[in-house]
């Protein structure tokens, strides 16, 4: 069988200092993939390099057993909030239709059938009422879920995810993390970095812990350990006993 | 008058075709420059039709005669050269974009101006090749030939747009998504970049190395102000870069003070105003008709421009005003049941107002018809209270919603909603209302009756 995602080897540095190192990841199956680790473990540039966004020093990525080039119409993507310019002149629904321009090809405008398309992929994260506001007039969790609905509508098979949950509050988490999972449920892979510990057990079932190397990778309840943390945080205690607690309350509800 | 005008224009053959190269170009340069706005490049532009200017001497100093051709040929391969040095700086070393923009453009610039003076110098050539008027431009000597390769030119940039409009679209808002796609996103970068050297390039003869830039940024900086929308945005840029365009050459090619006479009579011979515009440089022209459209823009502009946020304020404060001072009202009220009326200091002990803020919300709530004042006894009129009645139990409604769920509360919580039905579920609604009722905090109508 074909490895969903196959990342070998994969090294990646900026002005010789590595960003990544030697970096081995295979998922099989469909997954609910969290990659967690410290500030500059290289979380996004994982990412990055597995869509051509960054150039490697070495290394090789395959996604359904092909070269990344080959699939690009498989794959989704949710970069940063923090990479564009919300004053942007476009509409929500703009954003949204431009998850439909991977699959138009050249020249070709988005039409009805395409609107049609956008809508629904809004109406997914709650935002159908908002798509002719401009993008900045929306809340930080707001634009978030424009960025995921712009995922949607690119109807993929594996998505890659930088932070779809940073500065959005509690009640949009929640929400969120409900598309993933449906996703999930429809035989997709997502692959999301996540920066807040406490709820990785809550929302993730595959757990990839980074630190430059990989340290860990595995089904969350077996790789999202005390120990493996500890390894990739080293002795950083506060953020250890977030996440120890969490696991735990993990452990009492089971 | 009109009989002036067409006779004008029978005389000025060739002003009018200087004057459509002229216009075409604002257009063109008006949108190619708001997608250059957009993707965070309009310097670029600055700085190629600096680094032109040194290509166009040297191209000179090889052909010893003036061919606009092989000028703006020699100003696109230094300009370009310029832009690939900026490029490389970025990429290589660790200057920063602005201050290589700065150094190459300075010191293309100055190395321009110092062919510019061996060039006057020559013997012979030197002083009639008149390459003094690419510095502010002169849109007088254009000739028929140069003014169709501008209009080709336009057509052929208009027409990428229109082509490329949703590459252009989407690599200005979110490359990394754009490369995430698969696009050759340096290559959409490249032809942008291309168009905005083709802007400058065919720009400089008649608005100068100096100036050109503004044709590119000041059309879509001062579109920004109208609308919300990228296709609006790039129809008015190229409405401004036209009226640039028009009213530049208008003021510097024609004859104003023979076409005043023509049209108005002899009497506008006595105007020394028209006089004053004969034989002014176009680029200067050209920028002050932009800065005057800039400034009208930033004021009027109905979306963003500062008069519709500074309205859009008051309105809101107003909005504001009337409601806490209507909901004060009710507290008091309530507080003090079988009172119809309440006085100016008990709704000042109440609130942080001065005296004078509460009497200006007083005479505002008064003027609408919703409070009625005697002698300092102030009670609500039935509209009035109606309208009470319904801000107290929005307001209830949204403190209860916020110490109930107060981890939705940082998304949906908004001065300018009234009341949190419009975020929450009938069913959360009727919940939150139990809870008032319970604590004896549901707002009445006997406390006003």
């Amino acid at each position: 069988m074909t490895a969903l995602l196959d990342i070998h080897d994969v090294t990646v540095a900026y002005h010789r200092r590595p960003v990544l190192w030697d970096v081995d990841l295979t998922l099989k199956q469909p997954q609910l993939a969290a990659v967690v680790g410290p500030n500059g473990a290289g979380k996004s540039t994982l990412i990055k390099a597995v869509l051509g966004l960054v150039p490697m020093a070495s290394g090789r990525v395959e996604v359904f057993g092909q070269p990344v080039g080959k699939v690009r119409k498989r794959i989704g993507y949710v970069p940063q909030r923090e990479s564009v310019d919300w004053d942007f002149p476009v509409s929500v629904l703009d954003v949204v239709l431009m998850g439909t321009y991977g699959k138009l090809g050249w020249f070709r405008r988005p039409g009805f059938a395409q609107r049609q398309w956008a809508r629904k992929c809004l109406e997914k994260v709650g935002l159908v009422s908002y798509e002719r506001q401009q993008i900045g007039q929306l809340s930080g969790g707001q634009q978030q879920r424009v960025f995921l609905a712009r995922a949607l509508a690119q109807q993929a098979d594996i998505y890659f995810m930088d932070e779809p949950m940073a500065g959005v509050d509690a009640a949009t988490e929640r929400m969120i993390f409900e598309v993933l999972a449906d996703l999930r449920e429809q035989g997709k892979t997502i692959i999301a970095v996540h920066h807040d510990l406490r709820t990785v057990p809550q929302y993730f079932d595959y757990v990839v812990l980074l630190n430059v190397r990989l340290v860990a990778a595995g089904p969350q309840e077996q790789t999202f350990t005390p120990e493996n943390l500890k390894k990739t945080y080293g002795g950083r205690l506060a953020v250890l006993d977030a996440a120890g607690e969490a696991v735990a309350a993990e452990t009492r509800a089971l | 008058m009109i009989e002036g005008l067409l006779q004008t224009a029978r005389e000025n053959y060739n002003l009018l075709v200087v004057l459509a190269g002229a216009s075409l170009l604002g257009i063109g340069a008006g949108i190619i420059g708001a997608f250059a706005v957009l993707r965070k490049r309009a310097l670029t532009g600055d700085a190629l039709s600096h680094a032109a200017l040194p290509g166009l001497c040297i191209a000179f100093l090889i052909l010893r005669e003036r061919n606009l051709i092989a000028l703006l040929l020699g100003a696109l391969a230094s300009g370009v050269i310029g832009i690939a040095i900026i490029s490389a700086l970025g990429r290589w070393t660790r200057v920063k974009s602005d201050a290589a923009i700065g150094t190459v453009l300075t010191v293309f610039f100055g190395l321009g101006m110092m062919l510019l003076g061996i060039i006057q110098h020559l013997p012979g050539v030197g002083s009639r090749a008149g390459l003094n008027s690419f510095i502010f431009g002169k849109t007088a000597g254009m000739t028929q030939g140069d003014v169709y390769v501008i209009l080709a030119a336009a057509v052929v940039c208009l027409g990428l747009i229109v082509v490329f409009y949703k590459e252009f679209q989407l690599v200005s808002f979110d490359a990394e998504f754009a490369g995430s796609l698969g696009w050759p996103v340096y290559g959409v970068d490249l032809l942008l970049m291309s168009l905005v050297a083709a802007a400058v390039v065919i720009g400089l003869p008649s608005v100068g190395v100096i100036l050109v830039s503004a044709l590119l940024i000041m059309p879509g900086a001062a579109a920004r102000f109208w609308t919300e929308r990228l296709s609006t945005l790039l129809i008015v840029a190229g409405g401004c870069g036209f009226a640039m365009g028009f009213a530049g050459t208008l003021l510097s090619a024609a004859d104003i003070p023979r076409i005043g006479e023509r049209v108005f009579g002899a009497s506008a011979r006595e105007f020394t105003l028209l006089k004053a515009f004969a034989n002014l440089p176009t680029g200067p022209i050209i920028v002050l008709t932009g800065t005057a459209i800039f400034t009208a823009s930033m004021l009027f502009g109905w979306r963003r421009g500062a008069i519709a946020r500074l309205l859009a304020h008051l309105r809101f404060q107003r909005q504001w005003n009337e409601r806490q001072l209507l909901q004060t009202i009710f507290d008091e009220l309530e507080s003090a049941t079988p009172r119809r009326t309440v006085t100016r200091a008990a709704l000042l002990a109440r609130r942080a107002w001065t005296g004078a803020q509460l009497a200006r919300m007083l005479a505002a709530a008064r003027a609408d018809g919703l409070i009625a004042d005697e002698g300092g006894e102030i009670s609500l009129t039935p509209p009035g209270a109606k309208a009470a009645l319904e801000i107290a139990r929005g307001q209830r409604l949204w403190q209860v919603f916020l110490t109930e769920y107060p981890e939705l509360a940082a998304s949906v919580v908004n001065l300018v909603s009234a009341s949190v039905a419009e975020f929450v579920p009938a069913a959360t609604l009727a919940e939150l209302r139990k809870k008032l009722e319970a604590a004896g905090r549901w707002p009445r109508e006997e406390a006003l009756a």
